[in-house]
């Protein structure tokens, strides 16, 4: 069975239509990118498959399950994480401690007001391979909001995986940073997709690193889908070419 | 040895205020001054849980503090003259009706909840300005007294001896600030905590932030509520300023002064406060623009209050 199928979803913001009768089917281990111009949507797109926002019709379905009415906090539970754009992270907490809160909401102890040594153990386990695999150990005890931007991001997508998702969302994850950077986080993304099998969707303008990474790709032109397929069938498909590609190109 | 800077700095309060009642009259105060403080400091404690822990600034907390007031000034006069009876009622009336009132507002944000607590406070307010028979009206419940309280064998007369009084408000003020620092050393107080610093990650790691603003709003005023009872035993009168829009400005103001990201900031703040309202008020009456002005400056000049930047100096 599919993980995610968003059927025929649209939104209008006003006369404005953001997104237009698009639809797309995401397989468990896929990775899958979503690019387009600017304005074409993609981030509108993504926000109504994690719930920041609702969407005017369509449908979105979840391991088999409509979650088109959930609230973000419901899909979370479902098993759906995301970042943003703009890394949305605990500014003024140090590396630690954003992913210890992570971790511990993810166990489902946010209400809890004591909390047994093991269960305190097993939290901090945790934050330490999380801390590991986004190569932040040596940062752990700084504070968020003074680190560079690629470890922002970094930290932001460890929080996502803190919470065990079954599909992970990432919104333009190299965007504004430099190249090593870029190099980093896409390395990062290969690791979860390759060794943890992870279902990813993202959002990406830098075209290398969508295609070393996705496994299908949908482009986006203002607002409707234009084309589906392979990284191979995407670069010679003439439509593309001509709308998005051909543009950068040029 | 930040952390032993943290530990250092709160057995020095501690020391203080055991040691209170015995030196401050060398300064020129008073026992009951104290007392003054370690009421307001608990209400500006109480209102920076909400604050300074979950990000949400309330501009109604003097309601919940009145309700305390109240509550406990009509257990006092006119059903039983007991003080633990008249307290728990007080913290009782103000915590339930924060629990109602809550899920009305914790969907708002910013200026939108802030604007709405001091409206829901303002109806209180009126409440008990107009209800004569049963309040007073603007001249307050008085005519009852704080009764002595009766431990077994022991007698503790908080009634006529104020140094009892100031120990036992402090007893009180010790064990309600004790529970707040330990529910935000929990997770539940770092979930708070993830709403203060970031309310969208916080929503999308999959917590129910209306929920838990609500969670939070109602323990910030019960201990507001408590902060209220213990006014009114310490006066032995309770009137409608006491749930004025300007007494929840106050606490605002004491919980800024001293810092709203320091667990010990509103202490300070309310000292500075009630200090300066006794010493400059006995030359003017114009005691509040002095405030103000004080206020004005460490907002400029110290934005995380007089308790954040003396932290901010003493860090490597």
């Amino acid at each position: 069975m599919s993980l995610l199928k968003v059927e025929n979803v649209s939104r209008h913001f006003g006369s404005l239509i953001a997104v237009d009768n698009v639809s797309m089917t995401v397989e468990p281990g896929e990775l899958r990118a979503v690019i387009g111009p600017n304005g074409a949507g993609k981030t509108t797109f993504f926000n109504m498959i994690s719930g920041f926002l609702t969407q005017t019709s369509g449908k979105i379905i979840f391991d088999g399950e409509d979650i088109s009415a959930l609230l973000p906090a419901r899909r979370v539970w479902k098993g759906i994480a995301r970042t943003f754009q703009i890394t949305e992270v605990f500014p003024e907490l140090t590396v630690r401690e954003n992913l210890r809160i992570a971790v511990e909401v993810a166990s489902g102890y946010r209400t809890r007001v004591w909390q047994t040594e093991d269960a305190e153990e097993e939290v901090k386990a945790r934050v330490v391979d999380l801390l590991q695999m986004g190569n932040l150990s040596e940062k752990a005890d700084r504070l968020v909001g003074e680190l560079s931007h690629g470890d922002q991001r970094a930290n932001e997508i460890m929080m996502a995986l803190a919470l065990k998702p079954r599909l992970l969302l990432l919104d333009e994850p190299t965007a504004g940073m430099g190249d090593q950077e870029t190099y980093d986080i896409t390395q990062l993304i290969r690791r979860l997709h390759h060794d943890q099998k992870l279902s990813i969707v993202l959002i990406e303008h830098d075209m290398r690193v969508v295609f070393h990474l996705a496994d299908r790709i949908m482009v986006l032109a203002e607002g409707k889908m234009l084309a589906e397929g392979t990284p191979k069938e995407i670069a010679a498909n003439e439509a593309v070419q001509a709308a998005y590609l051909g543009k950068a190109a040029a | 040895m930040q952390n032993l800077n943290a530990r250092a700095g709160d057995a020095i309060i501690w020391l203080l205020l055991l040691t209170a009642p015995f030196w401050l009259p060398l300064t020129g105060g008073y026992v009951e001054l104290g007392t003054e403080i370690l009421v307001y400091a608990l209400a500006a404690m109480a209102l920076n849980f909400l604050l300074g822990y979950t990000g949400v600034l309330s501009f109604g907390h003097a309601a919940y503090f009145g309700l305390g007031a109240y509550g406990t000034a009509v257990i006092m006069k006119y059903v039983y003259e007991s003080t633990p009876l008249a307290m728990a009622f007080g913290v009782v009336l103000g915590t339930v009706a924060a629990a109602v009132i809550g899920p009305l507002i914790v969907r708002l944000r910013g200026v939108y909840f802030a604007m709405c607590t001091i409206a829901f406070g303002q109806v209180f307010y009126f409440i008990a300005f107009q209800w004569r028979d049963f309040t007073g009206g603007d001249d307050g419940l008085s005519a009852w007294h704080r009764e002595p309280l009766h431990f077994g064998f022991v007698t503790l007369d908080i009634l006529n001896n104020g140094k009892a009084l100031y120990f036992f408000t402090l007893a009180v003020f010790a064990v309600a600030i004790g529970i707040m620092a330990f529910l935000l050393r929990s997770p539940f107080g770092r979930t708070l905590l993830a709403i203060r610093e970031n309310e969208r990650r916080a929503r999308f790691l999959g917590i129910p932030v209306d929920r838990h603003i609500w969670m939070s709003w109602v323990i910030s005023c019960a201990f507001a509520s408590l902060a209220g009872v213990m006014y009114a035993l310490l006066n032995d009168f309770v009137d409608p300023r006491a749930l004025r829009w300007d007494q929840s400005g106050n606490f605002v103001i004491m919980a800024v002064l001293g810092g709203m990201r320091s667990f010990w900031g509103p202490l300070i703040g309310a000292a500075i406060f009630i200090v300066l309202r006794d010493y400059i008020s006995s030359h003017t009456e114009n005691w509040m623009s002095f405030v103000g002005l004080i206020f004005v400056l460490v907002v400029l000049f110290f934005p995380r209050g007089l308790l954040g930047m003396i932290r901010r100096r003493l860090a490597p």
